[in-house]
């Protein structure tokens, strides 16, 4: 049993925003918490290096491909960045890349969608950094220190990434027929599933919201998803193209866009595994970490000898 | 306070048992490379100042990759790594009686001297 004591100091420093650091006495929960959600979007972050990897080859011309590789390694880079963060909290790199590919840690079910046409990427930029972005912000000022930190570099990063990918949309949108055609089938595609990334309703809980209590979360999924929708539904006016919602209208009153009913049939079945991608990214995940085992084997026995060679001052 | 985990379902946090099944098996990985605490000068004249950290089999692979991840747009001039096991800290716990005795001793800020107009710029 843990004294009140702590649970209570520790509640007071989260009250009074101070933030919390790796040898700081924490409850469990929190810390389990943490674990689970940072290494998920650690996952998330490498995982969503796949569907775009897919295209740095094909990108149209030098300069796209030059823009996707950056963007591909950023993302490499804040899979490293969250790997790092959750590492302070007492789990091993390798038992989070283990459970990722055993499928018991999940990562972002967006990205078991495919990225059928050039435009996809565009609308990947867009509508899903886009989205993972109004999460991200939240997240810079969570309660657990190299969280917060982490995604304070990784924000910062992040916004090339949303503007990217709708510069492109938007030469698109002022191609020929068939690239505005292609522009906004990649929107129809993109849309729900972007919706998605947010999660289930707010009222789908019968708890409360431990992750609000500890800051870990300061704002809640549907609050996050009206933002969004907000945000996209001003920003399309300018592409010229139409969001795949007969529902989405201005609500006066509300000051808010309403829309329609996402799917979670969808949601939970993608989530569970079934959706279009899911075998195919983490056979690409588990092929990559066992065909490379070699070179972190060799690249650490090259440091042992070299060691014993030239000893240290 | 209740110490029960309370179950919510967040963006970016999905709980395990919605999870699907794998036959994946788990290997242990042999070599774990260590970790590395990396420092940046971000600009001459500044000091370094922790960055970040990351996994490299050695001194250079930690430079490289420290290079890699986080001077790509220019945050740094210079680079330290070192090994994060010889990073000694101080404990949570011994703070108060580690910086506490510091905050009744004003008369060591230059503000606590009250001095006539004419030399207080000094």
């Amino acid at each position: 049993m843990v004294s009140p004591d702590f649970e209570n100091s520790f509640q007071k420093k989260i009250d009074s925003e101070i933030k919390i650091e790796p040898k700081d006495w924490m409850p469990d929960a929190y810390r389990k918490t943490n674990i689970r959600q940072i290494s998920q979007h650690a996952h998330s972050e490498v995982v969503g290096m796949l569907p775009e990897g897919n295209w740095i080859g094909r990108a149209p011309s030098l300069k796209r491909k030059a823009i996707l590789l950056a963007k591909v390694q950023d993302e490499g880079g804040h899979g490293l960045y969250l790997y790092a963060a959750a590492e302070t909290l007492g789990i091993s790199r390798d038992e989070m890349i283990n459970d990722l590919h055993t499928g018991k840690a999940k990562y972002s079910s967006i990205f078991n969608y495919p990225t059928l046409t050039w435009a996809d990427i565009g609308a990947v930029g867009w509508l899903v950094d886009g989205a993972a972005i109004m999460n991200q912000v939240m997240l810079t000022r969570t309660s657990y220190g190299p969280y917060a930190r982490g995604m304070v570099r990784i924000c910062k990063e992040e916004s090339f990434h949303q503007r990217q990918g709708f510069e492109s949309l938007l030469v698109l949108s002022r191609g020929t027929k068939e690239q505005k055609e292609m522009c906004q089938d990649a929107i129809n595609r993109w849309w729900w599933p972007a919706l998605m990334m947010f999660g289930p309703h707010d009222n789908e809980s019968q708890h409360s919201e431990q992750s609000m209590l500890w800051k870990i979360k300061r704002k809640s999924n549907d609050e996050l998803r009206q933002n969004f929708v907000v945000m996209i539904a001003e920003q399309i006016k300018t592409l010229g193209m139409k969001l795949p919602d007969p529902d989405l209208k201005w609500n006066e009153e509300r000051k808010h866009y309403d829309f329609g009913e996402i799917n979670w049939e969808e949601f939970w079945q993608v989530v569970k595994g079934n959706g279009p991608c899911n075998k195919q990214r983490l056979e690409a995940r588990r092929k990559a970490h066992d065909e490379g085992q070699w070179v972190r084997d060799a690249a650490m026995a090259y440091a042992k000898k070299e060691s014993k060679k030239t000893p240290t001052n | 306070m209740n110490t029960t985990f309370i179950r919510k379902f967040f963006y970016g946090d999905i709980p395990d048992e919605k999870g699907g099944e794998s036959s994946y098996e788990v290997k242990q990985d042999t070599t774990t490379w260590p970790l590395w605490e990396v420092f940046i000068r971000s600009k001459q004249g500044l000091d370094h100042k922790h960055a970040g950290s990351l996994h490299a089999s050695d001194a250079k692979m930690a430079i490289e990759n420290a290079r890699d991840v986080y001077t790509r747009r220019m945050e740094g001039v210079s680079i330290w790594v070192v090994e994060s096991k010889y990073i000694h800290a101080t404990n949570p716990e011994e703070a108060g009686e580690l910086f506490e005795p510091a905050e009744d001793k004003i008369y060591r800020h230059p503000t606590f001297y009250q001095l006539p107009d004419e030399v207080n710029k000094m």
